[in-house]
C-alpha cells in the first residue's frame, strides 16, 4: 500500500499545477473579456499579395 | 466613376441605410453618402475589404463629417499626459472607449488598424466593454491622428471630461476570483482525501494512513482558512463593532468553530475533522459572491455631467482660436460652439442662429431658439450653424452641474431598506447562540463529556450556508433575466428594492411621451404655400410646445417675414399680421369655432383662421408612449403613482386620464423641486421608484430608492441611476416589477427550505451525534438545492410575468 503516498504526492502535484494554471489565467486577463477571443479566432490572416483585391464576392 | 442615379429600395453597402436622396456608385458598389463611400475608399485601398466580408453593411455612417479642428485639443500636453495610460519613449498605450462598435467587422477593423496607419503598433478590442486598446508609436502618429482616424472610419471614441478628471479604475474582482480558486483547490482536494472515510473503506483506516490523510486535510484547509474566508471575518469584526449582527457573523463564527475543532480532532486523534465541509462552505460562499458581482459590463451607471460634457472647448481670443480643456474656462470667455457639440457651461448668447437640443436635459428632443443676449443654460446641443458664447459661470457652478454638487445630491440619499438577508440573520444569530448554549448547559448537566461536542457542532452545522447562498442567487439570476428583458440593473439588491416600491414617480417629456417627434396632420382645405409660410412665421413667434410643433413642421421661406400685432393668450391661441394677412392660430373656442366632435384626449387641435376666415386645423397626436395606459394600471397595483413634469400644465386633462384617480400630478417642477419631492415621499414612508430620463431628472432618480432611466439607446449617456431600461420596453414595466415581487417570494421560499436542512442538522447536533459525514453530506446537498431551486423558480418566474413576450 506504500504506492499510495507516491500516488497521493502526484495528485497533489497535479492540483497545485492547475490552481497555479487559474491564477495564471486570471492574472493575464483571460477572464475579463470572454466574448471576443471567440470572435477574434475566425478572423483569417490573408496573405496580403500585392494586388490583392477581395477574394470574397459581395452579397 | 462616381456617378449619381434616383435610386429605389437599393441598400448602401458600406452602412446598410435605404437611399434616399444620393446615390453613389463606386467600384460597382452603391452609397447613401460621401461619408460611406470615403470610408469603403480607404479600406479598399488598404485590402481591407474582408470588413464587409465578415458581416453584412457593417459600416457606421457618418453623417457628420468631422471639423478639421474638432480633436486640436489633443494636442495640448496636459490633455494628453491624463489620456495616455502609459507612456515610454517610443510609445503610448491608450484605452478609447467606442461607443460604435457593434459587430464582429468592428472587431476586426478595429483591430487591423495597424494596416492603415504605420505609426499604430497594436490595438486590442474588448467588445463587452467597447473598448480598444490601442498602442502607438507617438513619434510616427499623434494621438490626434489615432483619434481622427477612428473618426474617419465612424468609430469615434467617446473622450468627455470623467476621463480627464480621475479615471476610474477598471473593477476587477480578481482577488475574488483567486479566493475561489484557491477554495475549489482545497474543496476539490479534501473530498478526495476523505472519499474512504466517506465509505468506510477499511484497508484505509488503518491509523497511518488516516494520520497522514488527516494532516493533510489540515494542511489543505489552511489556505482557505486565512486566504479565502478572510473576508467573512473582516467583515464580521466591522458589523459587531458598529454593533450590527450580518449575515457574515454566524458564518465567520461557523468556519472558525470548524476549523478549530477539526483542529483539535486531528490532532488528538480523536477524529478526522470537518475540513471538507470548512472547505466545501466557503467554496460555495465565494460562489455566490461571484454570482451576485457579475454585472452588466458594458452599460455604465455611475454617469454624471462630466461623462457627458467634452474635453474641451474652443476659445476665440483677440489672437484666434485656441482650446481649452472645458475645466480651465473662465468666465468671460468667449467660446466657439459648432454643430453637434455641448455647451459645456451657462453662457450668453453673443452671434449665430443658436437652436439648442436639450433633450439631454429635458428629453425635449424639438430644437429651441435662442435669440442674442439670452442666457443658454449648459448641457444644450447646437443644432444648425457656429454660435459664439461668453460663459457667464464657471462649468462647475452651471445650473445644472450645480446640483450635482449641492450638498443634497452628495449624501446618499437612499433609503436605508434593510435586506430581507440582514433581517433574518440578525434573528436567526440569536436564535443560534440560544440553541448553542442551552444544548452545551444541557449536556453540561447529563453528560459532561457532550458539552464541548455539542456546542460546536450546532455552531458547525446551522452555519447558515444556505441562507447565504439564497439571496445572491435568486437576486444574481433575476438581474441577468431582466437584463435579457432589457431592463440593466446597477447591481443586484436593486431587485429587492424594487420589489418594495409602492410609489412610483414618473417624468413626461422624453419618459411617458417618446422623445421622438409628435405627429402632425393638417385637416382642412388646401393651403398655398405661401399661407404657409405665413402660419409658420406666426407660430415661430410662440415659445408654445403646439407652435414649436407646427412652425417645426411647416416649411420655412426663405426670407424672414416679419409678424405684426403680435398677441399670445396663453393657453388660448395666438394672433399677428403676416405680409398684411391677419393670422390666427389657437383652440376651438379661442376661434369661436363650435367643437363638433367629442375631444380626442390623445391628440390636441390648433385651429388655423386666415382673414377670420376658418381654414382647418393642425391635429397633433402626442407621441406617448405605446400601452402608456396599461402600463400605470399594471403599475397603480398596490403602488402610488405620482408625475413630475418640468412643463407647463397644458397637458394636466390628458394626463389625468392616464392616471389612475388619486395620483398627484405635478408641473413646473425644476429638478431641485423633483429631488425634495422625493425626498419628501420618503419622509413620509413611502418606497419610491423614479422612473426618468433626462439630466433633470437626475436628482430624482439618485435620491430615490430604486432610480431607473429609460433611454431610447443604453450605449448613449444616461444619468446616475440604479436601472437603465431600454425605451422599446417601456410597456413591460408593470411585469419588471411584479418579477421583482415573485423573486423576493422565491427568497422568502428558499429561506424555509434552508431553515429545514438546518433543523435537521440541529437535531443531530444537539444529541451530540453530529458526524463529519453528515456534516460533509448536509453542507453541499442544502447549498445545491438552494441554487437549483432559487435559480428555477426565478426563470420560472421570468416566463411567468411574460419577461421575454414581444409587446402586442
Amino acid at each position: 500500500m506504500s504506492i499510495m503516498y507516491l500516488l497521493i504526492g502526484c495528485s497533489l502535484i497535479m492540483a497545485i499545477g492547475f490552481l497555479a494554471a487559474f491564477i495564471w489565467s486570471v492574472k493575464s486577463g483571460q477572464l475579463e473579456d470572454d466574448y471576443t477571443p471567440s470572435v477574434r479566432i475566425l478572423f483569417e490572416d490573408k496573405v496580403s499579395d500585392a494586388g490583392g483585391t477581395e477574394k470574397k464576392s459581395d452579397k | 466613376m462616381v456617378k449619381s442615379k434616383q435610386a429605389t429600395g437599393i441598400s448602401c453597402y458600406h452602412c446598410g441605410d435605404k437611399i434616399q436622396q444620393t446615390h453613389l456608385v463606386f467600384d460597382e458598389k452603391d452609397f447613401c453618402c460621401n461619408g460611406c463611400q470615403q470610408v469603403y475608399e480607404l479600406l479598399s485601398a488598404n485590402n481591407l475589404c474582408d470588413y464587409y466580408s465578415l458581416e453584412d453593411t457593417p459600416g457606421i455612417q457618418r453623417r457628420n463629417p468631422v471639423s478639421g479642428v474638432k480633436y486640436n485639443f489633443l494636442d495640448d500636453e496636459q490633455i494628453q499626459n491624463q489620456l495616455i495610460q502609459f507612456r515610454d519613449e517610443k510609445i503610448s498605450r491608450i484605452t478609447f472607449h467606442i461607443p460604435t462598435m457593434h459587430c464582429s467587422s468592428c472587431i476586426w477593423l478595429l483591430e487591423s488598424l495597424f494596416k492603415l496607419e504605420k505609426g499604430i503598433k497594436s490595438s486590442r478590442v474588448d467588445f463587452l466593454k467597447k473598448q480598444v486598446l490601442i498602442t502607438f508609436a507617438h513619434q510616427e502618429v499623434s494621438l490626434k491622428g489615432v483619434v481622427e482616424l477612428l473618426s474617419s472610419l465612424g468609430y469615434e471614441p467617446a473622450l468627455n471630461l470623467n476621463d480627464i478628471e480621475g479615471r476610474k479604475k477598471s473593477a476587477t474582482n480578481n482577488r475574488l476570483l483567486y479566493r475561489l480558486g484557491v477554495a475549489g483547490f482545497s474543496f476539490g482536494n479534501i473530498m478526495l482525501i476523505s472519499f474512504p472515510e466517506y465509505f468506510g473503506l477499511d484497508a484505509f483506516s488503518r491509523s497511518d494512513f488516516s494520520r497522514l490523510f488527516g494532516y493533510l486535510n489540515f494542511i489543505l484547509a489552511i489556505p482557505t482558512f486565512v486566504y479565502s474566508s478572510s473576508d467573512y471575518f473582516i467583515s464580521a469584526y466591522r458589523s459587531l463593532r458598529k454593533k450590527i449582527i450580518n449575515i457574515d457573523f454566524p458564518l465567520a463564527l461557523g468556519i472558525l468553530v470548524m476549523f478549530l475543532r477539526s483542529s483539535y480532532e486531528i490532532f488528538s486523534h480523536s477524529g478526522i475533522g470537518y475540513f471538507d465541509t470548512l472547505a466545501g462552505l466557503v467554496f460555495f460562499l465565494l460562489l455566490g459572491k461571484w454570482v451576485q458581482q457579475r454585472t452588466v459590463d458594458t452599460i455604465s451607471f455611475e454617469r454624471d455631467y462630466k461623462s457627458y460634457f467634452p474635453v474641451a472647448v474652443s476659445v476665440l481670443l483677440p489672437e484666434g482660436e485656441t482650446t481649452v480643456p472645458v475645466s480651465q474656462l473662465k468666465v468671460g470667455d468667449r467660446i466657439l460652439i459648432r454643430n453637434n457639440e455641448i455647451i459645456p457651461a451657462d453662457s450668453i448668447l453673443l452671434a449665430g442662429e443658436a437652436k439648442i437640443d436639450f433633450s439631454f436635459v429635458t428629453g425635449e428632443s424639438l430644437p429651441i431658439q435662442k435669440v442674442l443676449g439670452e442666457q443658454i443654460y449648459a448641457g444644450g446641443r447646437q443644432t444648425g450653424g457656429n454660435i459664439e458664447l461668453e460663459v457667464a459661470k464657471h462649468v462647475s457652478q452651471s445650473y445644472l452641474t450645480q446640483l450635482w454638487n449641492s450638498e443634497q445630491f452628495g449624501k446618499e440619499g437612499k433609503s436605508n431598506l434593510e435586506s430581507f438577508q440582514t433581517m433574518v440573520s440578525k434573528y436567526f444569530t440569536f436564535f443560534l447562540l440560544a440553541v448553542a448554549i442551552s444544548s452545551a448547559v444541557f449536556w453540561l448537566i447529563v453528560n459532561p463529556a457532550h458539552s464541548l461536542n455539542a456546542f460546536t457542532a450546532v455552531l458547525i452545522i446551522a452555519c447558515p450556508c444556505a441562507l447565504a447562498l439564497s439571496s445572491p442567487f435568486a437576486l444574481g439570476n433575476a438581474m441577468r433575466l431582466l437584463g435579457r428583458a432589457r431592463l440593466y440593473l446597477k447591481g443586484p439588491e436593486v431587485v429587492e428594492r424594487m420589489a418594495h416600491v409602492n410609489h412610483v414617480v414618473f417624468d413626461k417629456t422624453g419618459t411617458l411621451t417618446s422623445s421622438s417627434e409628435a405627429v402632425i396632420e393638417w385637416h382642412g382645405r388646401e393651403l398655398k404655400e405661401e399661407e404657409q409660410f405665413q402660419i409658420g412665421a406666426l407660430c415661430n413667434q410662440s415659445v408654445h410646445p403646439l407652435s414649436r410643433k407646427i412652425a417645426g413642421y411647416l416649411p420655412h421661406s426663405s426670407k424672414q417675414l416679419s409678424v405684426s400685432d403680435f398677441h399670445e393668450l396663453t393657453g388660448r391661441g395666438l394672433s399677428g399680421r403676416v405680409q398684411g394677412k391677419e393670422v390666427k392660430a389657437g383652440s376651438a373656442s379661442y376661434l369661436e369655432v363650435p367643437s363638433q366632435q367629442e375631444q380626442n384626449l390623445l391628440a390636441s387641435r390648433v385651429y388655423i383662421s386666415l382673414e377670420n376666415e376658418l381654414a382647418g386645423y393642425f391635429e397633433i397626436k402626442h407621441a406617448y408612449r405605446e400601452s402608456l395606459k396599461s402600463v400605470l394600471t399594471s403599475l397603480s397595483e398596490g403602488r402610488k403613482l405620482s408625475l413630475l413634469s418640468g412643463d407647463k400644465d397644458t397637458e394636466r386633462a390628458i394626463m389625468q386620464d392616464f392616471f389612475p384617480s388619486g395620483s398627484a400630478l405635478h408641473f413646473n417642477q425644476t429638478p431641485a423641486d423633483k429631488m425634495l419631492y422625493i425626498d419628501r415621499l420618503h419622509a413620509n414612508g413611502a418606497v419610491s421608484a423614479m422612473i426618468g430620463d433626462g439630466l433633470n431628472d437626475a436628482g430624482a432618480l439618485k435620491v430615490s430608492t430604486v432610480g431607473i432611466s429609460v433611454s431610447e439607446n443604453t450605449a448613449h449617456f444616461s444619468p446616475a441611476s440604479d436601472a437603465i431600461m431600454d425605451a422599446s420596453v417601456f410597456g413591460k414595466s408593470g411585469n419588471f416589477f411584479r418579477f421583482a415581487k415573485h423573486t423576493l417570494l422565491t427568497i422568502h421560499m428558499s429561506f424555509v427550505i434552508s431553515f429545514l436542512y438546518n433543523l435537521v442538522g440541529l437535531s443531530f447536533a444537539v444529541q451530540g451525534t453530529l458526524s463529519p459525514l453528515v456534516a460533509a453530506i448536509l453542507m453541499p446537498i442544502s447549498s445545491i438545492t438552494v441554487i437549483v431551486f432559487t435559480t428555477g423558480m426565478t426563470t420560472y418566474f421570468a416566463f411567468k410575468d411574460r419577461l421575454f413576450q414581444p409587446e402586442n
